[in-house]
């Protein structure tokens, strides 16, 4: 069963995600919620966490600082963390990749885009 | 006034909305034509999320719809159904704000391909009646779209900073700056 974290300052989006990732054919165990950075690593420290959605630009700790924490920490290093966020911009994407994400969802996203993505990732 | 062909931030922006409306939301939205207005947007209602840009452009974008269209926003984007009422609640605000995020995000994300890298803040979001948003120094391009019987405006803001004026960068990417004392 996976335990997921989604972490975003919009409610709406964690939503959102919730409900595609309920849709998705996925063993889904936990759904957990965090709304920055902080917030998320307080979450990773009292939970088992399997995988993280994480958008970039978040209050008090931005996507990427979490990424670069979740990476850098050596209990959650092999903690998949997928970006799901507006930024587009290669250097945004290349930090990202070069801290570690092991995807890149760009909104506006569709469910299946979303699924797909999704599934790619799980299987690599 | 510009500095920059406002015909390429009129293109992004209806090419962010549509993408936002039809992957997002599910409902047509419809482009009409653009004006610019100035810095002060005279007395509005409704709800407006408004987010800076900064980088060696600075300025921000804005999303402007009246409640009634802000509920049905919200509705559409969670699937759901409108808060009780007729009032617009933290989560109607919070969608909207979410939308206006990912519309002009995209725009930043077109644009930044001839102005560079661009910062964007979180988003504001105002709900009222009889208020007025300013922003000093430039006009904004305003973007109409017709939707469900009621218009969305998108306004977007960009202009050069004085400081940045003399100021450029190599090939390589660094920075120089021309003036020499």
């Amino acid at each position: 069963m996976l335990d997921v974290l989604i972490v975003d300052d919009s409610a709406a989006i964690r939503k959102i995600l919730q409900r595609v990732l309920r849709q998705a054919d996925l063993a889904l165990g936990q759904i957990y919620e965090a709304g920055d950075g902080v917030q998320a690593l307080q979450a990773m420290e009292s939970r088992h966490v399997d995988l993280v959605f994480c958008d970039i630009n978040m209050p008090n700790m931005d996507g990427l600082q979490l990424l670069g924490h979740i990476k850098g920490a050596e209990k959650w290093r092999k903690v998949p963390v997928i970006m799901v966020t507006t930024e587009g911009g290669e250097s945004k994407v290349m930090a990202a990749a070069k801290l570690g994400a092991a995807g890149y969802v760009r909104k506006p996203f569709s469910a299946e885009q979303f699924r797909q993505t999704l599934e790619s990732i799980l299987a690599a | 006034m510009h500095g920059y062909d406002p015909q390429k931030i009129v293109r992004g922006i209806i090419n962010a909305t549509l993408d936002v409306f039809s992957t997002m939301i599910g409902l047509e939205a419809t482009p009409e034509p653009h004006y610019e207005e100035a810095a002060s947007s005279g007395a509005v209602d409704g709800v407006v999320a408004l987010i800076g840009l900064a980088g060696n452009w600075t300025g921000g974008g804005m999303v402007h719809c009246d409640a009634g269209l802000a509920r049905t926003l919200y509705a559409r984007l969670l699937m759901t159904d409108c808060p009780g009422g007729d009032g617009v609640n933290e989560e109607v605000l919070d969608a909207v704000a979410e939308i206006a995020n990912m519309i002009v995000g995209n725009v930043k994300n077109e644009v930044e391909r001839d102005l560079g890298p661009l910062g964007m803040g979180i988003p504001s979001v105002v709900f009222g009646r009889n208020f007025t948003t300013r922003h000093a120094g430039s006009t904004w391009i305003v973007v109409p779209f017709a939707c469900e019987g009621e218009h969305l405006l998108v306004k977007i803001c960009l202009i050069k900073p004085a400081h940045s004026a003399g100021v450029t960068a190599d090939a390589a990417g660094r920075v120089k700056r021309l003036a020499a004392v």
